[in-house]
């Protein structure tokens, strides 16, 4: 009886396991219990939420470990972690902790501007931000588990997660369409690997789990994301930056499951308070753009 | 051809669908209570096991599983439900179950494991997997890992620390489907 560890099924089913859930950005034990407790199907340990690292500027860089391993003391669920993109010591480090799952974000600044990580190399499973499809095939053809949306990250703002999940699921319903003979064409010009193409037409969606993140910050929001074809709902900021943290958590947990119960959104989206204040993505220079981070 | 649900409060239920489908039943997916009784068998997937239970809760689904189970119609949980189906839980199976007992995701593994009453060995993928640790005397384990429990039956009831969903091999869902038609002709 050989056991096989960190293989492709064992890393991508973690992800299939976690369908259907919402994921929390967390940024101490107390937060984490309490996403826990509200019905998160993991949390992500941070040093700050992204609406704060925005705030901040300067380098963001992966958590103090003390965070992450309080984190990791707290909860039962699974625990996330953020490693810059191609920092290959960060993720070495998250992987050594125990991390659950590797986000290699956008959110933290790059630690190299021309390579991803090779994730292939590693047994814990990576979890990386897309905007279309060529982003996405070629994160999947690095070894990554898990795709998300990037979205505008600290915005509390919903349309760029809606581009990125509408474009997505547009191009894969094209290569779907496609004949064999028009593939390898479509692979030069979105920069994608040929034969995982192959695979999304035979297939008609990616063959790793995608989620929705960057910008969720309110049930109907989350709903929305399920509906245009999200596998389940990463929020950032808006939960333990709205008024009410629990109340909030709980509201979007149960509105990710049952995503086209409206009567049903309605009322767990009363009384919530205010979430949180948001930001006009036009009003953001260029350079703070975090989805524009990741080649 | 008898009719399968799977419990879709969070998880692995898409998966479960299609080993269902081609195991030779239909399948749907269970969101609400009266589903269950459009159903002649119910699986609980692999999910976030804390999650799912929140929602079991809070979707008042706890009684009518239950009752769902004492009407003798079988039921099958592959990790998540595994627990969930246990003492602690909606106690269907003599159980005492400990959760992520292999430890955590680096950990997580797949291996050929013998199953009894299968003739081939079974693929089995373990994901954060929890284990049985002690059974009651009407309990049959199924099959063992490094002599650890990890797929047990108690009458109509089945249930694995593992993930068949997550293979092409379908020897534990034809094993269910088969106990889903045999407590249908009864």
């Amino acid at each position: 009886m050989d056991k096989f560890v960190g293989t492709d099924r064992v890393k991508q089913g973690m992800a299939q396991m976690q369908k259907g859930g919402v994921i929390m950005d967390v940024v101490n034990a107390e937060q984490a219990k309490i996403a826990e407790e509200a019905g998160a199907v993991a949390v992500m340990a941070l040093e700050r939420v992204p609406s704060d690292i925005r705030a901040a500027g300067g380098v963001a860089r992966m958590a103090d470990p003390r965070i992450t391993e309080e984190v990791v003391n707290a909860v039962s669920i699974p625990v996330m972690a953020k490693a810059r993109i191609g920092h290959i010591v960060e993720a070495r480090v998250l992987e050594a902790m125990g991390v659950d799952y590797i986000d290699e974000s956008e959110v933290l600044t790059p630690a190299d501007e021309v390579f991803h990580l090779n994730k292939r190399e590693f047994t814990v499973p990576f979890v990386c931000g897309a905007r279309d499809l060529g982003e996405a095939s070629r994160r999947i053809g690095e070894g990554a588990s898990m795709i998300r949306t990037k979205g505008e990250p600290g915005t509390g703002n919903i349309v760029e997660a809606v581009r990125h999940m509408r474009k997505m699921q547009a191009q894969i319903k094209q290569i779907a369409n496609m004949s064999t003979d028009e593939i390898m064409t479509e692979a030069k010009n979105i920069g994608a690997p040929y034969e995982l193409l192959l695979d999304i037409k035979e297939k008609g969606h990616l063959p790793v789990v995608n989620f929705a993140a960057g910008g969720i910050a309110t049930p109907s929001d989350a709903a929305l994301m399920m509906q245009l074809g999200a596998d389940g709902v990463f929020v950032g900021s808006g939960i333990f930056k709205s008024d009410h943290p629990e109340k909030f958590a709980r509201a979007i947990v149960e509105a990710t499951t049952h995503f086209t119960d409206y009567k049903l959104i309605a009322e767990l989206s009363k009384d919530l308070g205010t979430a949180m204040k948001g930001l006009e993505i036009s009003t953001l220079a260029p350079a703070d753009r975090m989805q524009e981070r990741g080649w | 051809m008898s009719t399968i649900g799977v419990l879709a409060l969070q998880g692995a239920v898409d998966e479960h669908i299609r080993m269902i489908e081609k195991s030779g039943a239909n399948a749907i997916a269970v969101k609400r209570v009266s589903q269950l009784e459009e159903i002649s068998g119910l699986i609980i997937p692999g999910g976030e096991s804390t999650a799912v239970r929140r929602l079991i809760d809070k979707y008042h689904f706890f009684e009518p599983l239950q009752a769902f189970a004492q009407s003798e119609k079988p039921v099958f949980g592959t990790c998540a439900g595994l627990i969930l189906m246990g003492r602690d839980h909606l106690r269907l199976i003599d159980m005492e179950v400990e959760r992520n007992a292999f430890g955590r995701q680096r950990e997580s593994f797949e291996v050929k494991l013998r199953v009894k009453g299968v003739t081939e060995e079974v693929e089995a993928v373990f994901i954060r997997a929890p284990l049985v640790r002690a059974v009651g005397t009407s309990v049959d384990v199924l099959s063992n890992y490094n002599d650890e429990t990890v797929a047990v039956r108690e009458g109509n009831f089945l249930a694995c620390s593992f993930h068949p969903e997550l293979t092409d091999d379908l020897s534990m869902h034809r094993l269910f489907v088969e106990m889903v038609e045999n407590a249908c002709t009864v």
